[in-house]
């Protein structure tokens, strides 16, 4: 945590107006504290093979970069515009209208003006101009081109580690020129030198060694479970026994190792687990495993590649458990790798079935050739069908507002499920204003790995459209939770309610699910999962 | 995936329509129209104004004429080789030139113009 | 290199850029290297250039499904999905690239930050940029049109229509005498209006002013030129159109020959738009060919349903299932978790244990 963090009103008060009578191109980049995560550990990029693994600091004037820096940077960005037909575009067809430039959440909350996203894109085309286009060779800076210097390489790990990918520029875009592209190419560029940050890094080199991000290792995980399934004895009277790495079920579920580590989402965590009890006794058949114990995706913050090689365990725990289909769990950035990415990484997955619910016999249609199911369409389908017994008023304590992930809104299109389970969950919800919603969500400002704690300034700015959005329907109707479908939401939203907007709390959508459901033969609850006196049950519990 | 198909298609597509007037003329000799005189007009040898003039011209005269006849009453013109003239489409325009198809609608036709002279005007009946 | 320089830059390059047809056709006569030799060759350079740009773009494969999807997708059948907003098919990406490129959906959307301090951040209303660029391109393509009226014989009716309804405003003689004739076509005066907008919008918001490139100014500055040069001859310094397009009708019929004066003007006018021609393929407005080619707006959000094929796929190391057993065997044992392999001392005691 950086040591001390100025006031809201002080946070809040930003300009926005770039120092016009100086250009861009030439300021040196200033990197400050609070805003930059702590570069990668050695270890953890040689664990998974990375090459340039050193020691380093970007406080320093030497970042030791090998001496051929520039040649692989240009190799690699070579190779990357041939692969990708996407950077290529988006490197020739910006017109610099500036429709994206108020989009992105930390321009927003920060005033940088390299935070525009048509300016992110440009530190990249400035070189891209300057190596692969005639009149960027022949004009230079007239044309917009920029030699790659050290000072350029500084400023773009500074930059493009300020960006969550979350793609709120590209839905405003004329062209669709998604900086989350641009973005994932650089971050891939600044791996190829070992400038990777730690929070990325770390969370890579444990999900490819013990399954998951926080380097839980399996008897940990199952502990972790164990200690769940007390909690829930205690809240319902029941001793719910799921399973781990069982084969021969017929579904496997991958969700965020972040649910079962720490609160809030260790609450959705027992939603599921309530759930999948619930279903049990109707024929549900599900397993748990300690090894595809990830369903983010860390890598994806790094390179293509690294996505790949993490992705690589789902299918692969799903054939050696000889499941029929996979069923994946509340997240963000795991839901747009496996909607846009999962079968073309790793498929074809012809040793699953297409996904049928148990259930209902629902066909998830739209889930044919990855086999791989949303589990808010999943109960989203359980409860239009009516298999779940819900008494919604075990949440009438609370005020919800729901925040679409960046990821499930604009790389999936997961509007209406979620929002269907808390309304039938929920008594009392509200939606925050449109602007700031579904397709045009903002971004909890920790996303693509940024979650770290030395960032905490950049969070803050990052997130306070979505706070302010929050405080709102907070001031507005009482709102006091916030519900969101994304594990890093769930680890980082507490820390932003608690600063822009006090009196909120956090929950994923399965905790709402997991309070609502009348179990057989539970006794009285007088707790929700979180141990808090049920509403009407306040005295009671005094007694 | 290439969608190679699908580029080339939209780029025959695209290319095609701005090649448009090439493939519209192709084979065509499309010569401009000749401008035809009558005798009238050739023994009379210049216009009102001198012929580069009246080539670019001639539509804001008539308009002007319209304006200070119809509504300022001023029937003369003065012309700058200091004839005068009475300010008609018919009475003068049309009395030398009196082939309109030849000498007002080619030209008009082959630059795409369609003034709105004769929704007022009677137009000249010629012998053909 | 701030907006004064880049703006002082653009407008000299666009003068110099009249002077020299002016110098050129008005004091050296140089009629046939105007009127003929430029034009063929921006023609040609725009062809190989937007055809090698685009061949550029095919060249590399699109290896994710990457769509910014901006709706429900298509999940449950009682679900409504938007069908454009997250197209699951290719009829409806067509329909998406359609409202994108003829309406400019996506700009459509923009809104305007209102950061007021005191935490009140207000998104609002804000289509003016999307007015402004809607007016430049449609009036823009209605002149274009108008233009083939000097490059087909006879001249096909829908270019005749559209100069109608374009002309629709007869101001006769206002608001000069004899100024507006022949009738006053819209279209010229909106792409001059628009276009000084976007100029103005540009400089005067402070977050454009700040990204914009020499490169952003000069084609709209030419673009004024040419607009400029255009409406001067058709209203004030009237040049013989028949001639115009007997030169123009060469051109396109392969015939090309000078007509005898067509004036200075026409020059300054063609040799602006054989400027903006071969510059186009090399310079930002390629955007006109490659918005079709986005992939964030060309795909359909099908890649749960339909297999898409990454060309150039290759086999990455992965951490297997065995490695990781391997690792955490005893732990696992520990716990009563099941494993593959048991080791084999210990396979025996759990034997043992069991009966």
């Amino acid at each position: 945590m950086a040591e001390k963090i100025m006031k809201p009103e002080e946070m809040a008060n930003v300009n926005h107006t770039p120092p016009l009578l100086s250009g861009w191109m030439h300021r040196p980049v200033e990197i400050k504290s609070g805003i930059y995560c702590y570069p990668a550990k050695p270890a953890s990029l040689e664990y998974v093979s990375f090459p340039h693994a050193r020691e380093w600091s970007p406080m320093d004037e030497d970042w030791k970069l090998p001496p051929n820096w520039k040649e692989i940077i240009l190799e690699g960005l070579r190779e990357r515009l041939e692969r990708f037909r996407s950077l290529k575009i988006f490197m020739d067809i910006c017109v610099r209208c500036g429709a994206c430039a108020d989009k992105c959440h930390f321009f927003i909350g920060g005033g940088d003006p390299r935070n525009m996203p048509v300016l992110r894109a440009e530190l990249l085309r400035s070189v891209y101009r300057k190596e692969f286009t005639t009149a960027g060779k022949l004009m230079g800076e007239i044309a917009g081109a920029r030699e790659l210097t050290v000072d350029v390489l500084k400023e773009w790990w500074y930059y493009f580690f300020q960006c969550t990918e979350c793609r709120r520029c590209s839905l405003f875009c004329p062209y669709g020129i998604d900086t989350a592209e641009i973005t994932i190419v650089a971050r891939e560029l600044l791996n190829l030198l070992g400038l990777n940050i730690d929070w990325i890094a770390t969370p890579v080199a444990n999900c490819y060694r013990t399954g998951n991000h926080l380097g839980i290792q399996p008897h940990a995980f199952k502990d972790m479970i164990d200690f769940f399934l007390d909690d829930i004895e205690d809240i319902t009277g029941i001793r719910m026994e799921p399973s781990l790495n069982r084969k021969g079920a017929e579904i496997l579920f991958v969700t965020p190792s972040g649910d079962v580590f720490a609160d809030p989402g260790t609450y959705t965590c027992m939603g599921y687990i309530i759930l999948f009890h619930y279903l049990q006794s109707l024929g549900f058949d599900l397993t748990w495993s300690t090894f595809a114990s990830e369903g983010g995706n860390f890598g994806y913050f790094t390179s293509h590649e690294m996505a790949k090689r993490l992705n690589a365990k789902m299918y692969a725990e799903a054939k050696r458990l000889g499941v029929k289909w996979i069923l994946g769990g509340e997240c963000g950035h795991m839901w747009r790798v496996i909607n846009q990415y999962m079968d073309t990484f790793n498929g074809p997955a012809d040793f699953l079935e297409e996904p049928v619910s148990p259930i209902t016999g629902t066909k998830f249609e739209n889930a044919k050739t990855t086999k791989m199911v949303h589990i808010t369409e999943f109960t989203a389908d359980l409860i239009k069908n009516n298999k779940l017994k819900l008494d919604a008023s075990r949440n009438d304590n609370l005020k919800v507002t729901f925040h679409d992930s960046c990821n499930p809104a604009r790389a999936m299109g997961l509007l209406e499920e979620p929002r269907y389970i808390i309304r039938n969950t929920c008594n009392h919800f509200y939606e925050m204003p449109d602007n700031t919603i579904r397709e045009q969500t903002f971004c909890c400002g920790s996303g693509a790995g940024l979650n770290a704690g030395e960032n905490m300034e950049l969070r803050l700015r990052g997130g306070l459209p979505r706070a302010n959005a929050v405080k709102y329907v907070h001031e507005k109707f009482g709102v006091n939770m916030l519900s969101c479908v994304c594990a890093i939401d769930r680890a980082v939203f507490p820390a932003l309610m608690e600063y822009w907007v006090p009196e909120v709390g956090v929950t994923g959508v399965h905790e709402l699910v997991g309070n609502a459901l009348i179990l057989e033969g539970e006794k009285k609850r007088e707790t929700n999962l979180r141990g808090e006196p049920l509403p009407g049950m306040e005295e009671e519990k005094d007694v | 995936m290439y969608d190679g198909g699908k580029i080339i298609t939209g780029l025959v597509i695209g290319v095609g329509l701005l090649l448009f007037p090439v493939f519209y003329n192709a084979g065509k000799a499309a010569k401009a129209p000749e401008r035809v005189l009558t005798e009238k007009a050739k023994a009379a040898q210049k216009c009102v104004e001198p012929i580069s003039f009246m080539k670019t011209e001639h539509m804001k005269m008539l308009d002007e004429w319209r304006q200070q006849v119809v509504r300022d009453d001023v029937r003369y013109y003065k012309s700058t080789s200091g004839k005068e003239y009475y300010k008609g489409l018919q009475t003068t325009c049309l009395d030398c030139h009196s082939n309109k198809s030849k000498f007002c609608d080619q030209c008009h036709d082959y630059v795409g113009v369609d003034p709105y002279c004769w929704d007022c005007h009677i137009e000249p009946k010629e012998n053909q | 290199m701030n907006f004064i320089f880049s703006i002082v830059l653009s407008s000299v390059v666009v003068l110099i850029l009249v002077l020299i047809p002016w110098i050129g056709v008005g004091a050296l006569k140089l009629d046939t290297l105007f009127g003929i030799i430029i034009p063929y060759i921006a023609l040609f350079v725009f062809f190989a250039g937007i055809i090698g740009r685009v061949i550029g773009w095919a060249r590399s494969p699109v290896p994710f499904r990457i769509p910014t999807t901006a709706g429900q997708q298509w999940s449950l059948p009682w679900i409504r999905r938007s069908p454009l907003e997250n197209p699951k098919s290719t009829a409806g990406v067509v329909g998406r690239m359609i409202f994108e490129v003829l309406t400019f959906r996506s700009l459509f959307r923009n809104t305007k930050l209102q950061f007021r301090s005191g935490f009140r951040i207000g998104y609002e209303w804000e289509k003016w940029l999307w007015l402004f660029a809607l007016a430049f391109h449609y009036s823009f393509l209605v002149v274009l049109i108008r233009h083939l009226r000097f490059f087909t014989e006879p001249i096909p009716g829908f270019v005749n229509l559209i100069e109608q309804l374009d002309g629709l405003m007869q101001t006769g003689v206002a608001p000069v005498e004899g100024f507006m004739l022949p009738s006053v076509m819209i279209s010229g005066f909106v792409l001059l209006g628009a276009v000084t907008l976007l100029v103005l919008r540009r400089i005067l918001i402070p977050q454009v002013n700040y990204v914009s490139l020499p490169g952003d100014y000069f084609p709209l500055f030419l673009i004024t030129a040419i607009g400029l040069t255009g409406v001067l001859m058709r209203y004030v310094l009237k040049v013989d159109i028949v001639s115009v397009k007997e030169l123009t009708m060469g051109l396109v019929t392969f015939r090309p020959s000078i007509p005898y004066e067509i004036g200075v003007l026409f020059y300054i006018h063609l040799f602006l738009v054989s400027v903006l021609i071969a510059y186009i393929p090399f310079s930002k407005i390629t955007h006109m060919a490659g918005v079709f080619l986005s992939p964030t707006r060309n795909l359909s959000n099908n890649s749960r349903f339909v297999r898409h094929i990454n060309p150039w796929s290759y086999p990455v190391p992965v951490h297997t299932y065995d490695e990781y057993e391997e690792e955490f065997r005893d732990k696992m044992i520990a716990v009563g978790l099941p494993v593959e392999k048991m080791p084999e001392e210990e396979a025996g005691s759990a034997e043992e244990e069991k009966e």
